[in-house]
C-alpha cells in the first residue's frame, strides 16, 4: 500500500500548561477526503497549524508527503495548499495578481503560469473577473479565489479551514462541488474542519473527532453513527463531544488567523 | 530574484493605484517647505543666514523620506490584521526575501515621493549646484530610504496593531525630524539641542544632502556617509530580527 500522505505519530503541543494537542496519531491515506472536527478549542487549529509548519509539535512525529515537517519545512510548504479561515488575499491587487504572487512565491514555472492561473479561475467560475480587484469581491468569491490560489502549485493536500464559514448554502454547495471534483480528478487530499457536520457527513469520506486534545473517534461518518448507536454525525458527534457549550479559550487556536497572535515561538 | 521582483511590484501597484497616498503623502512637506520656507524666510535671511528655502529643500527631503517610510511599515500591520501576511508566510520561501522584497517597494516609494518633491522645489525657486549633484542625492535619498523603510518595518513589525504604530510615530517620528538639522542650522542652535541632533543619525543624511545640493555643511561629507552606511545596516539587522518574530 502507498504511504499515507499525513502521518501523525504519537503528536503533542503544550503551551505553557496548557496541553492543547495531547499524544495523538491519525494518518490520512493520498485523495482522501478528510474531516477533522471538534468543538472550539479542542485541538484543531493547534494541529492544522503544526501539519502545516507554523507551529513545532512539543514531541511527536509529523511527516507529509513523505517529509519531516519540522526539518524539511521548505519541502512541505511546497506540497501543501492552505485556505485559512479568514481572508488572507491582498485587496487592493486584482485576482489574477494575487494568483501571479502567489505563483512565484511557490515556484511555479513561469511558461505553465498563465495557463494554470486561466484554467483555475474558470474552475472556480472567476475568469471574467480576473482582473477585478479583490476589494470589489463577495466573500463567497473571494472564498473560491482562494481555492483556486491554494491550488495553483498543485499541493499533495489542500487544508480547508472551516471554509464555508459565513458563506451561503449556494456558496457552500457550488464549493464543496469543486473540492469534490478536484479530489475526483486530481488524486488531491483534502483535510478540512467544519462546524457544519452535514457537510463532514456530506462530503468526507473519513472523520476524526477531537476532543481536549484527543483523538476520541475515527471512521466514515456511519461507522461513528454505528459506534455509538445513533442516527447520524451530529447525534454521533454530541454523544461523543457532549452537549455543553465551550468557551474558546484565549490561546486562540482555532482559526489559522493572523489575529489570535501566538505567545509561543514559531519555528522557521 | 522573482520573488523579490513581484513583492517590490506588488507595493509600486498598490502605490500607484492610491492617488490619495500619493498627494497626500507630498503635500505635508509641500506644506511644510512653503509655510516655513516663505514665512521664516526673511528672518532667516535678516540673521545673517543667507537663502532659507535653499537651506530647508535638503531637511523636506529628509521628512519626506522619513515619514513615507515609516508610514510604509504600517502595510505589515494591515497584511496581519487582514490576512495577507499567513499567505507570505506560510509560503517556500525565507522570510528574508520576504522581508527584503517589501522594504525595496517601500523604500522605491519614499524615493519617489522625495524626487517629486524635489523637483516641485525646484519650481517654487531653488536651485542644485549641477546634475551631477542631483544625482548624488538621489544616491543618498536612495539608502537613506532603504534604512528608514527596514527601520519602519521593524517597528510594525514588533507591534500588534494600530495603536501601538501610532505611538511609535509620536514617540519616533515625529522627535527624529525635529531633533535635527532638517529646519535649523546647528551653528547657531542651543548647546542642547546641538547635542541631540548630533546623536540623530537622520542629521547626517539631511548634512551629505546639503553638502552635494548647495554644497553647505556642518560635518565632513565622509562622517555622513560613514553614519549613513551604518544606520542601514543597524535598521536592516533591526528589521531582520524584528520580522522573524513575528507570530502567526
Amino acid at each position: 500500500m502507498e504511504r499515507p500522505v499525513i502521518e501523525a505519530e504519537g503528536v503533542t503541543k503544550r503551551f505553557g500548561k496548557l496541553t492543547a494537542v495531547d499524544d495523538i496519531s491519525f494518518k490520512v491515506q493520498a485523495g482522501e477526503i478528510f474531516a477533522f472536527l471538534g468543538p472550539n478549542g479542542a485541538g484543531k487549529s493547534t494541529t492544522i497549524k503544526m501539519l502545516t509548519t507554523m507551529l513545532r509539535p512539543t514531541s511527536g512525529k509529523l511527516h507529509l508527503a513523505g517529509f519531516n515537517v519540522t526539518k524539511d519545512q521548505a519541502s512541505v510548504r511546497q506540497n501543501l495548499g492552505i485556505v485559512f479561515q479568514d481572508p488572507s488575499l491582498d485587496e487592493e491587487l486584482s485576482a489574477k495578481e494575487n494568483m501571479e504572487l502567489h505563483a512565484a512565491l511557490y515556484h511555479v514555472p513561469k511558461d505553465e503560469q498563465g495557463k494554470r492561473i486561466d484554467d483555475l479561475l474558470k474552475l472556480v467560475g472567476l475568469h471574467e473577473r480576473k482582473d477585478s480587484y479583490i476589494k470589489t469581491f463577495s466573500g463567497g468569491m473571494r472564498r473560491r479565489l482562494e481555492i483556486a490560489r491554494g491550488l495553483l502549485h498543485h499541493p499533495k493536500v489542500l487544508f480547508l479551514d472551516e471554509p464555508t464559514l459565513g458563506l451561503d448554502t449556494q456558496t457552500r454547495n457550488v464549493l464543496w462541488e469543486y473540492v469534490k471534483k478536484l479530489s475526483k480528478t486530481e488524486g488531491m487530499t483534502i483535510f478540512f474542519t467544519t462546524h457544519y457536520l452535514d457537510e463532514a457527513e456530506e462530503v468526507a469520506e473519513r472523520i476524526a473527532i477531537i476532543d481536549h486534545g484527543k483523538i476520541i473517534a475515527t471512521g466514515t461518518a456511519a461507522e461513528l453513527a454505528k459506534k455509538t448507536k445513533t442516527k447520524n454525525l451530529e447525534q454521533a458527534y454530541l454523544k461523543l463531544t457532549g452537549d455543553s457549550i465551550r468557551d474558546e479559550d484565549n490561546k486562540g487556536n482555532d482559526g489559522l488567523n493572523m489575529r489570535t497572535a501566538m505567545r509561543n515561538r514559531s519555528f522557521r | 530574484m522573482r520573488v523579490l521582483l513581484v513583492l517590490w511590484l506588488r507595493h509600486i501597484r498598490r502605490y500607484l493605484r492610491s492617488r490619495s497616498r500619493i498627494i497626500g503623502s507630498i503635500g505635508q512637506p509641500l506644506l511644510f517647505l512653503l509655510a516655513l520656507g516663505y514665512g521664516l524666510g526673511a528672518v532667516f535671511e535678516r540673521a545673517g543666514q543667507g537663502d532659507y528655502l535653499e537651506f530647508l529643500v535638503p531637511g523636506i527631503l529628509m521628512q519626506t523620506i522619513l515619514f513615507s517610510s515609516i508610514f510604509f511599515g504600517a502595510i505589515i500591520i494591515f497584511d496581519r490584521r487582514f490576512g495577507f501576511l499567513s499567505e507570505l508566510l506560510v509560503a517556500p520561501v525565507s522570510r528574508l526575501k520576504i522581508l527584503l522584497g517589501t522594504s525595496l517597494g517601500g523604500a522605491t516609494i519614499s524615493l519617489i515621493q522625495a524626487i517629486m518633491v524635489l523637483v516641485i522645489s525646484m519650481f517654487l525657486g531653488f536651485s542644485a549646484q549641477s546634475i551631477i549633484a542631483i544625482l548624488a542625492a538621489v544616491l543618498i535619498m536612495s539608502v537613506l530610504s532603504l534604512a528608514l523603510t527596514s527601520f519602519g518595518v521593524g517597528l510594525a513589525a514588533s507591534v500588534e496593531d494600530f495603536q501601538g504604530f501610532q505611538a511609535i510615530n509620536s514617540f519616533v517620528m515625529f522627535p527624529l525630524f525635529f531633533l535635527s538639522n532638517a529646519l535649523y542650522p546647528l551653528d547657531s542652535a542651543p548647546d542642547v539641542l546641538r547635542i541631540l541632533a548630533s546623536l540623530n543619525p537622520l542629521t547626517y543624511a539631511v548634512d551629505g544632502l546639503r553638502y552635494v545640493l548647495i554644497g553647505q555643511s556642518h560635518f565632513s561629507i565622509a562622517l555622513d556617509m560613514l553614519v549613513l552606511l551604518a544606520t542601514l545596516v543597524v535598521t536592516v539587522f533591526f528589521a531582520v530580527r524584528q520580522f522573524n518574530r513575528i507570530q502567526i
